[in-house]
C-alpha cells in the first residue's frame, strides 16, 4: 500500500514551501540592505515582486487543498500539510512587512537618515537567522531547536525597545526629527513583527512533529 | 477513555483448529453506545477479533480462546452461555449483503421465529426494524416482493434491520459497505451515526476514512495484535506508535 505518487508530491510541497521561504528570506535582507544603501531602486523592486510572493502563497495553499480532497492525508501527513498552510501565510505576512520596509524607505526618500543604522541590520539578521534555522528545524523534524528559536524572540524584542527609546530621545532633543525618526521606529517595529512570525511557524514546527499545539513564547508587544 | 464499558476484552488469545495462534494477548474496551473501528492490513486478525465477540468460531471445531470478553460485566467466553442468546445480542453484518432467499418480510421474522418472539409482535418490530435501519419508506409497500428486488445498499440496510430484528445490544459490521457504491456507503454511515444511539456498534474496516468519520475509537491491528488502541481523533492525527503512523500514512501494509 506505500504510495509513493502521494509522499512524491507532499515532497514536492514542502519544496515549493522553503523555496518561498527563501524568496522572503531574500525581501527581508534586501529591504534592510536598501534602506541602509538609501537604494530607491532596490526598495521598489521589493515592492513589486512582494506580488510574486503572494501568488506563491496561493499556489502552495491550492496544492494542500488539492493533496487534501485527493489523497485525504493522516496523521504526520496530516499535520504537516496544516503546518504548511499556517506557515505560508506567516511567510505571506513576513514578506508583507519587508514589503513594508521598503515602502518606509521609498517615504524616507532622498531624505538621510535621522541616524546610522546600527541595531536596526541587527534585528534583520537576528529575524533571518531565526527563520533559517526554523526551515531547517522544518526540514529536520527537529522539534527541539524550533522551541529554542521561539525563545530567541525576547532578543528581537529587547532590541526593539532598544531602538524605540533611542529614537525617542533623539526626537526629544531635536523635535525636527520626528518624522525621520518615526519612519526608523516603523522600521523596527516591522522588524519586531517578523520574529514573532518566525516563532509562529516554530510552533507550527513543534505541532507538526510532536502532535501538540502550543503557544511557546508570548510576544510583549 | 471515560465513559461506560459495554464490552471488556482482557488478554484474549484466540487460536485457529491445528493451534494457530491468531489473536495475542488483545486488551480493550468497548465502551456503550459508541462506534468502535478496527483498522489494520489483511491478515492482522480484525475480523477473527470482531467473530470473537459473538463467538462466531464457535461454528468451526478445533477453535481455541484464551482469557476473558466480559459483557456487561459477564465473560461470553464461559461454558454455560447460551450461544444462540449471545448472538441475538450481538447481531452481525456481513462484507457483502447476505439477504435469505425469501421476501423482504420473511427476512425480518426468521430471526424472531428463531427465538420465539411471539407473532402478535412481528408487525411492530418490523416495521420498528427497517425504521431503524432508514429502509421502511423504500419497502413498507412492497414487503412481500423478494429481498433480491433490492439494490445493494438496501440489501446491506436490510441485513442490518433483521440485526436490529431480535434487538440486539451490539452490532458488529465486518467491511458493511466493501462491496456498496458512495451513495450507499454513505447512507450506511449515517445509519451506523443514529444506531450507535441505541447500540453499541464496532467495525472493521479498510476505509479508514470511514474508520475516521464514523467511530469514536479505534484500534490499529498488526500479526495479531492490537498496536494501539485511542480516541479515533488522535489514532487519525497524532498516533503514538510509529507502526500505526507508517500503515495509516500509507508507508507500508
Amino acid at each position: 500500500m506505500t504510495r509513493e505518487v502521494y509522499h512524491k508530491e507532499l515532497k514536492e510541497l514542502e519544496d515549493e514551501l522553503l523555496q518561498m521561504a527563501g524568496t522572503v528570506a531574500k525581501a527581508i535582507d534586501g529591504s534592510v540592505k536598501a534602506l541602509k544603501k538609501r537604494d530607491i531602486k532596490a526598495s521598489k523592486e521589493i515592492v513589486e515582486k512582494d506580488l510574486l510572493i503572494n501568488k506563491k502563497r496561493f499556489e502552495i495553499e491550492e496544492r494542500c487543498l488539492l493533496l487534501i480532497a485527493t489523497q485525504q492525508p493522516m496523521a504526520v501527513d496530516l499535520r504537516t500539510i496544516a503546518a504548511i498552510l499556517y506557515i505560508i501565510t506567516d511567510l505571506e505576512r513576513i514578506a508583507d512587512h519587508a514589503e513594508g520596509i521598503a515602502k518606509i524607505s521609498i517615504m524616507i526618500g532622498k531624505e538621510p537618515l535621522v541616524k546610522p543604522l546600527i541595531d536596526v541590520p541587527r534585528m534583520a539578521e537576528k529575524g533571518l537567522s531565526m527563520l533559517d534555522r526554523c526551515l531547517k528545524a522544518f526540514v529536520d523534524r527537529d522539534a527541539k531547536t524550533a522551541k529554542t528559536i521561539c525563545d530567541e524572540d525576547d532578543e528581537v524584542d529587547g532590541l526593539y525597545e532598544q531602538v524605540y527609546r533611542e529614537l525617542l530621545l533623539l526626537m526629544i532633543g531635536n523635535p525636527k526629527i520626528i518624522e525621520g525618526a518615526t519612519y526608523l521606529i516603523w522600521v523596527a517595529h516591522n522588524l519586531e513583527r517578523i520574529a514573532d512570525r518566525v516563532t509562529n511557524i516554530a510552533e507550527r514546527v513543534v505541532f507538526m512533529v510532536t502532535g501538540k499545539m502550543e503557544e511557546i513564547n508570548v510576544s510583549k508587544y | 477513555m471515560s465513559g461506560e464499558i459495554k464490552i471488556e476484552v482482557k488478554g484474549l488469545n484466540f487460536y485457529y483448529s491445528g493451534g494457530i495462534h491468531v489473536l495475542k494477548n488483545i486488551t480493550l474496551p468497548v465502551n456503550k453506545n459508541t462506534v468502535t473501528a478496527l483498522i489494520g492490513p489483511s491478515g492482522c486478525g480484525k475480523t477473527t477479533f470482531l467473530r470473537c465477540l459473538n463467538r462466531m468460531h464457535d461454528l468451526y471445531p478445533g477453535n481455541r480462546y484464551e482469557g476473558e470478553i466480559l459483557m456487561d460485566g459477564k465473560d461470553i467466553l464461559d461454558m454455560d452461555v447460551d450461544i444462540i442468546r449471545l448472538r441475538s445480542r450481538v447481531g452481525m453484518v456481513f462484507q457483502k449483503p447476505t439477504p435469505f432467499p425469501m421476501s423482504i418480510l420473511e427476512n425480518i421474522t426468521f430471526g424472531l421465529k428463531l427465538m420465539d418472539i411471539r407473532r402478535s409482535e412481528f408487525v411492530d418490530r418490523v416495521e420498528e426494524s427497517l425504521k431503524n435501519a432508514a429502509l421502511w419508506d423504500e419497502t413498507k409497500d412492497r414487503l412481500q416482493e423478494s429481498a433480491y428486488s433490492l439494490s445493494g445498499g438496501q440489501q446491506q440496510r436490510l441485513c442490518i434491520a433483521r440485526a436490529l430484528a431480535v434487538e440486539p445490544d451490539v452490532i458488529l459490521m465486518d467491511e458493511p459497505c466493501s462491496a456498496l457504491d458512495p451513495i450507499a456507503t454513505a447512507r450506511i454511515e449515517d445509519l451506523i451515526a443514529e444506531l450507535k444511539r441505541n447500540y453499541t456498534v464496532v467495525i472493521v474496516t479498510h476505509n479508514m476514512q470511514q474508520a475516521a468519520r464514523v467511530s469514536e475509537f479505534a484500534g490499529f491491528f498488526m500479526t495479531g495484535e492490537l498496536i494501539e488502541f485511542d480516541v479515533t481523533k488522535r489514532i487519525f492525527t497524532a498516533p503514538s506508535n510509529k507502526l500505526t503512523e507508517d500503515y495509516i500514512t500509507g508507508r507500508f501494509g
